[in-house]
């Protein structure tokens, strides 16, 4: 046993279902959020808070039993952890593992922190970003071209 | 020019663009000036929707198109008729573009011309979006100073007001970006440049930013002068607290060189003195009666 998976075995193996690891230690509980875990989630959950990382010295660990995630909920937690990945869990083991990637848009995830952006209007638009930049994250609105930091879209998700 | 596009932000016309339209409107102008009748938009039909007070932005509009010999719809007030019924600006353009050529369209909100874009099956240009873009103001900033200059290069131009809310300013500098400038932004403090416009034209554009305009009215070429508008301040002690801060006097202009010249994309309140309008350097209202020959050369451009 590696001591990567002893260190991941501090938070039980899971038979089925999805483990989001690399995540910015201390970004977990925004992870679930994001998921709407908080909102009356019927899936068994584990977080790990802090957990001593060969890459990013310390991280936080999510494991989701019995539930698989869409490209939307990918698309979300990649604004919040750019390089966390994702492995997803058939019988205790490794079905698919990979990276979340940041898209070049961003569509409908988030609104506009601009009040006086018309897609703040009730138009029948979704509200749309370009990554302008990924580390630091700043998204610009499509349409009011303002642009947002990451604290101002982690507030937002 | 592309035919058939839309112009939303000044960015969407490329310099090379941007040259062979003052060469157009210098070719307008004279056509003007000569009486010549002009029917190349004759059977194309231009609609106006004007969801915020204008004067000079509609009326040079409407009558560029009536001087190319093309017609003109409008809606006297969008906010009193279909947009008070509650339908949306997409519906709106969508029937609206179904009846015209051309769409022009001034909005309260950010982003309205980009969205009105993308759901109009005609061009549309925008005349004002909030505090975002006013990209036809900008081209005829630009046409007036390169027509008095013979360039836009190597010159020190100005800016003066609210930097902040001002529209004309901020599609000024992004176009101002792509010439070799200097530019002095001077503002009160809390009406500086804002940073989603600062960011993108720092890197490319000689700036200094300052509250004096006494520390650099010497070495301007081009002053341009902006109202502050109390439209856009949700807070009236704010409003109150920046009134008044700069007025273009006699004396401010006796510090100015003699070739220098002072523009305005109007209208004005009190940060101009009458007094100025005849001294020479004064240009505002040959920049503003240059709104007729801009903006028949990008109508033209666009519907050619």
């Amino acid at each position: 046993m590696s001591s990567g998976e002893e260190k991941l075995l501090k938070i039980s193996k899971i038979k089925e279902g999805t483990v989001i690891d690399h995540i910015p230690a201390g970004k977990a509980l925004k992870v679930l959020s994001v998921l709407r875990i908080d909102r009356g989630c019927n899936h068994t959950v584990s977080i790990g808070i802090n957990i001593k990382s060969k890459k990013l010295n310390h991280k936080d660990v999510v494991k989701i039993e019995s539930r698989f995630l869409e490209k939307n909920e990918l698309d979300k937690i990649s604004l919040v952890a750019p390089d966390a990945t994702i492995s997803i869990i058939r019988d205790y083991e490794i079905y698919e593992k990979f990276r979340v990637e940041l898209p070049d848009s961003v569509v409908g995830i988030i609104n506009c922190n601009n009040q006086n952006c018309i897609t703040n209007s009730g138009e029948p638009v979704p509200p749309e970003f370009k990554v302008k930049s990924k580390k630091p994250l700043v998204l610009t609105c499509v349409y009011c071209e303002r642009n947002m930091g990451e604290g101002e879209v982690h507030s937002l998700l | 020019m592309k035919t058939n596009r839309s112009l939303v932000s000044v960015e969407d016309l490329s310099t090379e663009e941007l040259m062979d339209l003052f060469k157009l409107s210098t070719d307008m102008d004279r056509d003007l000036r000569s009486g010549k009748r002009l029917t190349e938009m004759q059977g194309k039909i231009m609609a106006t929707l004007f969801y915020e007070p204008s004067t000079r932005t509609r009326l040079s509009f409407e009558s560029a198109m009536r001087r190319l010999g093309g017609s003109v719809i409008s809606v006297a007030d969008p906010r009193s008729s279909s947009a008070a019924k509650g339908e949306s600006l997409a519906d709106s353009i969508r029937v609206v573009s179904s009846y015209s050529d051309l769409i022009i369209i001034r909005h309260p909100l950010e982003g309205a011309a980009k969205l009105a874009s993308r759901f109009s099956s005609v061009p549309v240009i925008n005349a004002g979006d909030g505090s975002g873009q006013h990209p036809t103001q900008t081209l005829l900033d630009l046409y007036t100073i390169h027509r008095e200059f013979g360039r836009i290069d190597d010159l020190t131009i100005t800016v003066l007001g609210d930097l902040k809310y001002g529209r004309t300013t901020h599609s000024l500098l992004l176009a101002l970006a792509r010439f070799e400038v200097r530019v002095n932004l001077v503002s009160p403090p809390i009406l500086k440049v804002p940073s989603h416009i600062l960011d993108r034209v720092k890197s490319s554009l000689q700036m200094v930013e300052t509250d004096s305009l006494e520390s650099v009215i010497e070495d301007t070429d081009v002053l341009y002068v902006t109202r502050i508008q109390k439209e856009r301040f949700a807070d009236m002690n704010e409003y109150r607290s920046v009134i008044g801060s700069y007025s273009v006097v006699r004396e401010t202009v006796d510090l100015m060189k003699q070739q220098s010249i002072i523009l305005h994309p109007l209208p004005r309140v009190d940060e101009i003195d009458e007094n100025v309008d005849n001294d020479k350097r004064a240009r505002y209202f040959e920049q503003a009666a240059y709104g007729v020959p801009v903006r028949m050369a990008l109508i033209h451009k666009i519907l050619e």
